[in-house]
């Protein structure tokens, strides 16, 4: 119908299938946290890390270049070479810039809709819950991955082909620990943070409560531990946790007192509440008692 | 287009009860509803809203099952929610997005293609007449925009079946006026049918053909306004002093439908063969005097009376 008619007639044309519709909602987000100038800088800034660790790979690589700097040989031999330590240090920092980016962009997700009685008119289109969450996740998951395992991958990539084929292959295990290891974190953070802002409803409060769920956990974590002289406080502290699976998954010897068994069970039951938590608050009614 | 589904009854309710916790707040309804405009009326917590959102599946039957179009609510509910616009009665928006981002929004996931969504967007804010603030953010519209930019959303998808849940809600009596017309137009158009939830009588009597009222979570009414005007049924409204007991027993017996409206006042329905002056006769028996006695149309205000009273 042609708008200056103005008169109502039913849609003819074709539909899209049903399983391509979760992907609507990241666009629309999008479009939200592009327009956002201090996201975007944020994002950047987020890239001088990666950037730097790129450079390391290859000044280590470059022997002749350490030495044109006046590098010596003790330094270039000890500081300057490739493990799967630098590859887990990328991750502590990526991972504490991913923790900040989703303490913004998170709150902004769901607690408008829920704020604005928006639920409805999701849910009575052809749209589930679960293609819901999975939407709004995705544009988590778009942006973490971005700063995270990708230019991880990346870095990985560079060192490949620089190293050889030989080390590639032994190797290779880092590539698979660096995007489990991220992804895993990843999906935690993203869904803290749609849990925190469908239970409070509103996005700054949100925002604070997920900064408090690090920091005050840590705080318990460690006065648990000095208390009762015991490592199982460290089980609140979300940091040690996935410190403690990444160090496993970089084959390296956990020092944060938590078994590894322990940090996965944990790491299940966080995200297993959190899913309980937007599936009780993500709906088109509630219930007043 | 499914041709069982382009046939069958709009609504088929089949004992459906709902129950939250402890409490049924629908209780075993049933009937069959195929008119093109329906109306849902009752006073507040008869219902409504809980069975509105029962047939849009959000909330679960605890017995019985519902059918629209000859699809099952639970069993076919993603093919069901493709066929229906609804506008729900509270406030539902994105604050931040501008009214066209919004209805593409709900375009897109009711399945239209973007580009088409946004076409359809930009038509049915026209149509709806909020075509000059369709850039406008929603957090910045009054009350009456946000409630035709509710309906823009509705129907941007072109559903077979338009859930209104009290649609003229604050609205001053222009804005009323002018949904009560897209709503009528709408109608008109026969391609799209019509649930009109609400506790405002005019609006369901202005725009309805039948019409189902509900009490305490039951049906206590249904009525096919179209076919109560076909038939111009006879209404007398009566005034009496006096000790009318017995008086009205007395009507029915003769075939009327009587209700007692208080103070002396009583609503009925004649039959086709009934005297006037058997009336006169009745209340001379009782010595009951007749102070007034009007012919008129049954409102659906005295149908809603006469149900309110089951």
């Amino acid at each position: 119908m042609a708008v200056y008619k103005r008169t109502y007639s039913a849609y003819q044309g074709t539909f899209t299938p049903t399983w391509s519709r979760f992907m609507i909602l990241p666009r629309y987000s999008f479009s939200g946290v592009w327009q956002s100038r201090f996201l975007a800088m944020f994002r950047i800034a987020a890239l001088f890390y990666p950037l730097g660790c790129a450079a390391y790979i290859y000044a280590s690589h470059n022997l002749s270049f350490l030495t044109s700097l006046q590098v010596p040989t003790q330094v270039q031999n000890s500081f300057f070479s490739v493990t799967p330590n630098v590859f887990l240090y990328y991750c502590y920092v990526q991972g504490a810039l991913a923790y900040i980016l989703t303490a913004f962009v998170g709150p902004t997700l769901v607690s408008p809709d829920l704020v604005n009685g928006a639920m409805p008119l999701y849910l009575c289109r052809p749209f589930s819950r679960t293609e819901y969450i999975l939407g709004k996740m995705s544009v988590l998951i778009y942006l973490l991955s971005a700063i995270t395992w990708v230019p991880g991958l990346i870095l990985f990539g560079i060192q490949a082909s620089l190293a050889g084929l030989e080390w590639t292959t032994n190797n290779l295990w880092i590539a698979g620990s660096l995007f489990i290891g991220m992804m895993v974190w990843i999906v935690v953070l993203s869904l803290i943070a749609l849990a925190l802002s469908a239970w409070v409803k509103w996005k700054i409060a949100a925002g604070g409560l997920l900064l408090g769920v690090f920091f005050a956990g840590a705080g318990f974590g460690t006065a648990i531990n000095a208390i009762m002289r015991t490592k199982n406080g460290s089980l609140i502290n979300l940091t040690q946790v996935i410190y403690t699976v990444w160090m496993k998954l970089f084959r390296a010897e956990p020092d944060t007192g938590i078994s590894v068994t322990s940090a996965w069970t944990c790491l299940a039951v966080v995200c297993a509440l959190c899913l309980w938590l937007l599936m009780r608050r993500v709906r088109a009614f509630e219930v007043v008692k | 287009m499914d041709r069982s589904v382009t046939e069958a009854a709009v609504i088929e309710l089949a004992g459906l009860s709902v129950r939250f916790g402890k409490r049924e707040i629908l209780h075993s309804l049933t009937r069959t509803v195929s008119g093109r405009t329906i109306g849902l009326l009752g006073p507040n917590g008869a219902g409504k809203s809980t069975l509105i959102q029962t047939l849009l599946g959000f909330c679960p039957s605890s017995a019985g099952s519902a059918r629209i179009f000859g699809l099952d609510i639970h069993k076919d509910a993603q093919a069901l929610r493709s066929l229906i616009g609804y506008m729900p009665e509270n406030d539902a928006f994105i604050a931040n997005m501008s009214a066209v981002s919004f209805v593409r929004l709900m375009g897109e996931l009711a399945g239209l293609p973007s580009g088409a969504a946004l076409e359809r967007a930009h038509e049915v804010l026209f149509y709806v007449g909020l075509g000059e603030a369709r850039y406008r953010p929603l957090g910045t519209y009054s009350l009456g925009m946000k409630q035709l930019a509710k309906l823009a959303q509705a129907i941007v998808h072109g559903p077979r079946l338009l859930i209104l849940d009290e649609p003229t809600n604050g609205l001053d009596p222009p804005a009323r006026l002018r949904m009560i017309r897209l709503i009528k137009e709408m109608k008109d158009t026969g391609t799209m049918h019509l649930v009109l939830c609400s506790h405002l009588l005019r609006d369901v009597e202005e725009t309805c053909e039948e019409v189902l009222i509900l009490k305490s979570g039951n049906i206590v009414h249904y009525s096919n306004l179209e076919e109560e005007r076909r038939a111009n049924k006879r209404f007398v409204e009566l005034e009496t002093v006096g000790d009318d007991q017995g008086f009205a027993g007395a009507l029915t017996a003769l075939g009327c439908e009587c209700v007692n409206a208080g103070a002396g006042r009583m609503k009925m329905v004649l039959p086709v063969d009934f005297e006037l002056r058997d009336i006169y006769r009745l209340a001379g028996e009782r010595d009951l005097q007749l102070r007034r006695l009007n012919y008129r149309r049954d409102t659906l205000e005295d149908i809603f009376l006469k149900a309110m009273e089951v």
